[in-house]
């Protein structure tokens, strides 16, 4: 990544040298620390980027140069593991997927996740999430199982497949919920992300959970209450479309689908 | 009962209310629109039978999908299970007592009583 400190007052501590073109940008991260009190104010530092850099490698360089206090969840760096959700430029994204030159922008400000408590600067609280993704009994429901010596493998055409394949490829990032403008104001909606989970495993050929799943989500806070807004589809960096699973998974509650 | 029947009423009543809103729309038409509106045009309306009970039947539609849409505006705006269930029963009460007075102002009406 681009390596040369850039906070007009101060120096960086680190001696990274300069490679390729750089361009400089303010990176504005926001700071807070809710158990202690401390509300949310913003760091501004001078960040020197190239075309490649990415968000959470600014962040990085941030840490390493300029405070090592701030606090920012990552791991893979390459959009797999959805720990570096965070709101930039206003919109949420995963740092690690989203370059500095596609912003378009010199300043850049990074936020915690909104629809999430905050446990400090840029990292968020994924309890409920989790918990919501847990309730919709993520796994195949049947009685059988394929690892018995008895049984055959279950079979499944490439069609049964294509029905919830891409629902498979959500890695948890949280994203969708951050943007799902219910979630702002029911805190006890199950959320996009755990809906099109639940549609996931409904659409499995394989499954029999079809009916607990659909008792789960169909509660005064459940899939009832999304209003299409679509911006979780919007948002999810895996090309996830949750919109269109509650939208099937309500053709299943309504009778339209078995 | 399940949030998906209460929603499967919800979209129904929605649904039947926009027909009947559509036939009250034509009736209006089949003579001039200010002459609709004459007293004794309106009280017309409530002799004649089948229209009194379609307008009975449009009241219940929309007190039933109105209060139902309130409930929900009201659960999302907060939450916790007392005042989830205050505004469940607020929302059934106020249906109740609006198909009520509607239906007293129509029986009144019909009956010629005003």
């Amino acid at each position: 990544m681009a390596v040369v400190a850039a906070k007009p007052s101060e120096e960086p501590k680190s001696n990274t040298k300069i490679t390729g073109q750089t361009n400089t940008i303010t990176l504005r991260i926001s700071r807070s620390n809710p158990s202690e009190g401390q509300e949310s104010t913003f760091a501004e530092f001078q960040v020197p980027v190239q075309k490649w850099t990415t968000v959470l490698e600014a962040i990085l360089y941030v840490k390493q140069n300029f405070d090592h206090s701030v606090a920012v969840r990552y791991s893979c760096r390459q959009a797999s593991c959805g720990s570096c959700g965070m709101k930039i430029n206003g919109r949420p994204a995963l740092a690690c997927y989203t370059k500095v030159s596609e912003l378009n922008s010199n300043v850049v400000t990074v936020e915690p996740m909104n629809n999430f408590p905050i446990i400090r600067d840029l990292a968020v609280d994924f309890k409920q999430l989790i918990s919501n993704h847990k309730k919709m009994k993520p796994f195949i429901i049947r009685e059988d199982s394929e690892v018995t010596p008895e049984s055959k493998e279950f079979i499944q055409t490439p069609q049964d497949l294509e029905k919830f394949l891409q629902f498979s490829y959500c890695i948890k990032c949280g994203l969708c919920n951050s943007a799902c403008p219910t979630m702002a104001t029911d805190e006890s909606f199950i959320g996009p992300q755990g809906l099109a989970q639940a549609y996931r495993y409904v659409a499995d050929n394989r499954d029999k959970g079809k009916d607990e799943r659909l008792k789960v989500i169909d509660d005064s806070h459940g899939i009832w209450r999304c209003h299409f807004a679509g911006s979780c589809s919007h948002v999810c960096p895996k090309g996830v479309d949750p919109a269109m699973a509650i939208q099937l998974l309500r053709g299943y509650m309504l009778g339209f689908r078995k | 009962m399940r949030e998906s029947i209460i929603m499967k009423i919800h979209y129904g009543t929605a649904l039947g209310a926009v027909a009947l809103v559509a036939v009250h729309i034509l009736m209006r038409m089949s003579q001039k629109f200010s002459d609709s509106l004459q007293y004794q045009n309106v009280i017309a309306n409530y002799h004649f039978l089948p229209y009194a009970l379609m307008l009975e039947v449009l009241l219940i539609l929309l007190s039933v999908h109105g209060f139902n849409g309130l409930r929900v505006i009201l659960l999302e705006l907060k939450q916790g299970s007392t005042y989830e269930r205050m505004i469940n029963y607020g929302s059934l009460a106020a249906m109740a007592a609006l198909i009520a007075y509607g239906s007293r102002t129509i029986l009144m009406a019909g009956m010629g009583v005003s």
